[in-house]
């Protein structure tokens, strides 16, 4: 009795350790999701009017298609076969600590944020914004530092390719005022 | 001698004043955001495009010679004084350079980088001003069967020779295709993968998948990793070298371009094999063995130029047949079509002024660059002090710049980052970068000349094979598909005996 109920809960962290250790099939899954979309808007394509010669818009989406499944085949193989994809280092990187998705997600959202920002609001604001708050998400906490460059480095950004560089850049109702 | 006097044409328009001055821009702007850690060439050159959208496109190609050549200064920078090289071209320069600046020949070290980019540059520049002509006027005639040919042999030879993985690197190149899909089919207008979204169905900027890929994905990938503590720099003082560095190091700068410039120019590009190979033959050939792991300054000297050789070998490539090979060049080749230009045989004959101008600020961005990098070194360390908020906040603020100015687009910048997210995830699970790239910015052209080929042939697949270039190309393919096999069977064979 008490072997089998000590097991039960074993095998699920066996399970949860097994699916973490093989997460990369998470990609394949991707990836023949992937295939099955750009097979499927290939074929239900409408194009006999639009066919001109004997290769149509049709045959590279669904050649791409059919290799993206192909692929996603060909890597579940290599990663079931103990493959693994190794992540890629760099001067910051520590690859020692797992990854920490929180940050991720902050600086994914303050990036939507400052999108939807970017044309009610202005580029000098949004632009603050985005980089005070990424700046905050990697853990900077100068409060009397980081709102001040950030402002600074949005209206220099703005000035120069706004008015030097002749790239348009929204300015905003502050803009409007000075 | 046609070549000369287009080249001093070429030294006419990159010698005006103003061509002048954004030469010297890029080289300052290359270098310093090159020498920020994290940030590679291709990321440098990416984050600076939109600088260049005001410009005239003599100008802004000018402007990213500069910038190309002073970004990879500042990555052997990075790796020499912080020894945590970012990319694998760099690997190499830290083996040798970072022991050297432990053992406070850190200013050594840097000027026999500096000097080693500087032989590198010249003799691979002189090699491509006396071959690009040549090869153009070879590849002037070639027609659809042939272009695709040696599309595919870039995709192949992206996926294959470079990096760990093939399943991986044909994922990745796969991915490429398929962003490369979304939009209007170019030749009949047919919708593809747009979802009845008409900002789709403009399709994606390659600029965007570029920034998105290497800079967003890049950002995120270390905000999820970074150090708690970032790596100490090696403060270092103004570089400068000994007779007796010279007469140890002259061979190796001039044996390095002609490692590097071969492999540069044939699409089975990148820094990497070259310099490791110049790595193993400067280890051979110096008289001072029991040195090297412990900072060798000929494996500084010899690898770094031929990585700089390397790089004006890819420019060959690149230039002559629109074929990039490196990321670096990649991101170059979006440039390039958002003046519209299409870099390819005729880019010769049609662009001139832009080609020879473009070759000639090579020459002169790598005298600017060694004339503004040896005093500045010491200002160029103090920047890997940089606090890793600021610099990342910095990269993702500047990513948003470049992609919100391809188009004054809100919905570009949610794209920009669904690609960053997919960069994220590449990063993560070891799938390399650059085919995607490639993919993106050479598939709706190979699709094309695809096309067009079997609209000749009428629908025959013999009209893709039927003229001596496209099978000599195709050999090749073949070669670099079993050269693994090949490679095995010879192990084994060794193995046995």
């Amino acid at each position: 009795m008490t072997t089998e109920t000590d097991q039960a809960p074993g095998r699920a962290a066996g399970r949860r350790a097994w699916l973490r250790d093989h997460s990369e099939l998470g990609v394949c899954a991707l990836l023949l999701a992937l295939g099955v979309l750009v097979l499927a808007d290939a074929l239900t394509m409408d194009v006999d009017i639009a066919q001109r010669g004997p290769v149509g818009p049709r045959t590279v989406p669904v050649a791409v298609g059919a290799g993206l499944l192909v692929i996603a085949a060909l890597l579940a193989v290599d990663v079931l076969r103990g493959g693994r994809g190794r992540a890629e280092g760099g001067e910051d990187v520590d690859l020692s600590e797992p990854a920490d998705w929180r940050t991720v997600l902050l600086l994914s959202g303050i990036f939507l944020g400052a999108a939807v920002l970017i044309e009610p609001a202005g580029f000098p604001v949004a632009g603050a914004l985005l980089f005070w708050g990424a700046a905050f998400a990697l853990g900077s906490r100068r409060v009397d530092r980081d709102p001040l460059i950030a402002a600074v480095l949005s209206l220099i950004t703005y000035a120069v390719f706004d008015k030097l560089l002749g790239v348009p850049l929204p300015g905003g109702p502050l803009m409007g005022v000075l | 001698m046609n070549a000369l006097t287009s080249l001093l044409d070429g030294f006419g328009t990159a010698l005006t004043p103003l061509n002048l001055l954004w030469a010297a821009l890029g080289v300052l702007l290359g270098t310093a955001i090159g020498v920020l850690p994290g940030i590679g060439p291709a990321m440098a050159v990416a984050l600076l495009l939109p600088v260049t959208y005001g410009l005239d496109p003599t100008g802004a190609f000018i402007m990213f010679a500069g910038i190309y050549y002073g970004a990879m200064f500042g990555g052997s920078t990075t790796s020499i004084l912080l020894n945590t090289p970012g990319e694998s071209a760099a690997v190499v320069a830290a083996m040798e350079g970072n022991p050297m600046a432990k053992a406070g020949r850190g200013a050594q070290a840097l000027a026999a980088a500096a000097i080693g980019h500087f032989a590198g540059g010249m003799v691979g520049t002189i090699l491509l001003v006396a071959l690009a002509p040549a090869v153009a006027e070879l590849a002037v005639d070639i027609g659809a069967p042939d272009y695709f040919a040696l599309m595919v042999l870039a995709f192949i030879a992206v996926t294959s020779v470079l990096g760990s993985s093939r399943v991986r690197g044909l994922a990745s190149l796969l991915i490429g295709l398929t962003i490369g899909l979304v939009g209007l089919d170019q030749m009949t207008g047919q919708q593809r993968l747009t979802f009845g979204s008409l900002q789709l169905a403009d399709g994606i900027d390659v600029v965007i998948v570029a920034v998105g890929l290497f800079a967003i994905g890049e950002a995120l990938w270390v905000a999820a990793h970074l150090r708690r503590r970032p790596a100490e720099p090696i403060p270092v003082g103004r570089p400068w070298l000994g007779r007796g560095d010279v007469r140890r190091t002259w061979k190796s700068w001039l044996r390095g371009p002609f490692i590097g410039f071969p492999f540069g120019a044939i699409p089975a590009g990148g820094a990497e094999i070259p310099t490791f190979l110049s790595y193993v033959v400067e280890k051979r050939l110096s008289k001072q063995k029991d040195e090297w792991g412990k900072g060798a300054i000929e494996g500084v000297a010899g690898p770094e130029s031929a990585a700089s050789a390397s790089a004006a070998g890819t420019l060959v490539s690149m230039l002559t047949l629109g074929l990039p090979t490196t990321a670096v060049a990649a991101v170059m080749l979006a440039a390039f079509q958002q003046y519209g230009i299409q870099p390819g045989p005729l880019l010769f004959e049609r662009e001139p002024d832009l080609v020879w101008g473009l070759i000639a600020s090579l020459f002169v961005g790598m005298v600017l660059l060694l004339a503004l990098n040896l005093p500045l070194a010491p200002l160029w360390a103090r920047l890997l002090r940089i606090p890793r908020p600021y610099l990342y906040a910095g990269i993702l603020f500047f990513a948003a710049v470049g992609a919100y100015a391809v188009g004054g687009e809100v919905v570009d910048l949610v794209i920009l980052l669904v690609i960053g997210l997919i960069g994220f995830g590449m990063r993560r699970y070891g799938l390399p970068v650059l085919p995607a790239v490639i993919g993106v910015i050479l598939g709706p052209g190979a699709e094309q000349q695809l096309r067009r080929a079997l609209q000749i042939s009428d629908g025959s697949v013999t009209g893709l094979v039927d003229t001596p270039f496209a099978v000599t190309v195709y050999a090749v393919i073949a070669l670099l598909l079993a050269w693994p096999l090949v490679k095995r069977a010879v192990r084994r064979g060794r193995t046995a005996a």
